[in-house]
């Protein structure tokens, strides 16, 4: 039995929403637990600064972002060593799932802000983010969709929670997945874990992140259906 | 036999199938992998016999050959004109292409033609494989728009603010006695009396945020010729 009374394969309450931001041109929100990311997407837009543009793909920017009030102890706010490896573990589990060459010399901005932290942040980022891009309009291969797996007291758990994560001896695997396209795009490892532990949790990974696409594609369909049914009304 | 997996006007997600069998064509908004055919944008799907496409929904405008277009002038270089036409890169509008006369580079300020900030009618003539746009205002009715205003739409929403065969538009020029250019970015001019420019923004942002609704004429014809009341 986990601390939360969850089962082994069972992830916390998910909830996803589509346009949140309205000034933004693709925004999203994604709550997994007690985590809270909110992804905003600008772009494509023209390079800037313009030495960095590619004459043959797009340039993905992303910013990743713990707001100060978002874990029970007040932290240092702005961009830190942590904040900025993961905008880039960010970025690159994105990249896979863009049609990179459709927009060259310009660039998409991608900005997560984590409102509140309860372990796996940057899978909740990537989740929100993956929805914010699609509703930005952007030509995609497929939605990632991401979550944590890990080995509490020598069993195979997903979605960690920080009591979990705290507790001796967790490993704790962060791992984003293209479901359509079966690939992995994320899979980050800190600690020990066996080879036979290893494959499980992949597994594992992979049937809940099945479950996460499902959630992503049902928020962004309904924003649709939504404004479809207010329009007949009117 | 191919089979098709959604029905016409569904809206879809990036990466979902639409259809499967190599007798059907990918579109825009869509691409092939394998026999498989998958939305590639966030949209609506169109059928048209073997053709699928996906219209977006969002989305910054996609430069296409043979597209009017209006720019707005946001940078003046040694040859030409760096021009803002809603794309997601930026665009150059070389001398040669700009002006019927030849001129000496090296003498003579371009300022002169096109200043920042000017607008102007110009034409997609090519986009290339490394999807640089080339515009050109070296046909007919290509010109400089002196005056008016430029408002934004989101260019999916063109055709329905043109409507069948111009019907649209014209009945808000009719109205409003104003001068209306829609480039197929979603940029539109306007010009004529400060009232009617004002009643004109009013209907295109109208039909902006209510694109999707049957009857839509009607309605912005009410607004327009209540509008015209008030002004009187």
């Amino acid at each position: 039995m986990r601390p939360d009374g969850r089962k082994n394969d069972e992830m916390r309450k998910i909830e996803a929403k589509v346009g949140v931001i309205e000034k933004a041109d693709g925004s999203a929100m994604f709550k997994i637990g007690n985590t809270i990311a909110i992804a905003g997407v600008y772009g494509p837009k023209p390079v800037r600064p313009k030495h960095l543009e590619d004459p043959e793909k797009v340039l993905l920017k992303c910013y990743y972002d713990m707001y100060s009030f978002s874990v029970p102890e007040r932290k240092r706010p702005g961009p830190d060593r942590r904040s900025i490896e993961l905008s880039m573990v960010i970025k690159n589990a994105l990249l896979p799932a863009i049609f990179v060459k459709e927009y060259p010399k310009s660039q998409i901005d991608v900005f997560v802000s984590i409102v509140q932290a309860d372990a796996g942040t940057r899978c909740a980022a990537i989740s929100a983010a993956a929805m914010a891009l699609a509703d930005a309009g952007i030509a995609m291969k497929d939605i990632v969709a991401a979550v944590a797996v890990g080995r509490v007291n020598n069993e195979i758990v997903v979605d960690l929670t920080k009591e979990e994560e705290d507790i001796e001896g967790t490993t704790d695997m962060p791992i984003a997945y293209m479901p359509r396209m079966k690939k992995f795009t994320l899979l980050q490892l800190d600690g020990k874990m066996p080879a036979d532990d290893i494959k499980k949790a992949l597994e594992l990974a992979k049937t809940s992140c099945e479950k996460i696409y499902e959630i992503q594609k049902k928020a962004l369909k309904d924003k649709y259906l939504k404004m479809r049914e207010n329009e007949n009304k009117d | 036999m191919g089979i098709i997996l959604v029905k016409e006007k569904d809206i879809v997600i990036p990466g979902e199938k639409v259809a499967s069998g190599m007798d059907f064509l990918p579109s825009i908004g869509t691409f092939r992998e394998g026999e498989d055919i998958f939305a590639s944008k966030l949209g609506l799907v169109e059928i048209r016999n073997r053709v699928i496409k996906v219209i977006p929904l969002k989305g910054y405008y996609m430069p296409k050959r043979g597209d009017t277009v209006i720019g707005i002038v946001t940078d003046i270089g040694f040859s030409g004109w760096t021009v803002d036409i809603g794309a997601p890169a930026e665009v150059n509008l070389p001398v040669g292409e700009a002006l019927r006369e030849r001129i000496e580079l090296l003498k003579s300020d371009l300022s002169k033609y096109f200043d920042i900030d000017d607008v102007i009618l110009a034409k997609v003539f090519n986009v290339t494989k490394s999807r640089i746009v080339q515009l050109t205002m070296k046909e007919y009715g290509l010109k400089k728009l002196r005056g008016g205003r430029v408002v934004r739409i989101t260019p999916s929403k063109v055709p329905r603010l043109i409507g069948k065969g111009g019907s649209m538009v014209s009945m808000i020029k009719k109205y409003t006695k104003c001068e209306i250019n829609v480039g197929q970015n979603g940029y539109v001019w306007i010009n004529g009396p400060v009232d009617g420019q004002y009643l004109a923004e009013k209907a295109i942002q109208m039909i902006e945020q209510k694109a999707h609704i049957s009857g839509l004429t009607d309605e912005v014809k009410n607004m327009l010729e209540e509008g015209v009341k008030n002004e009187a």
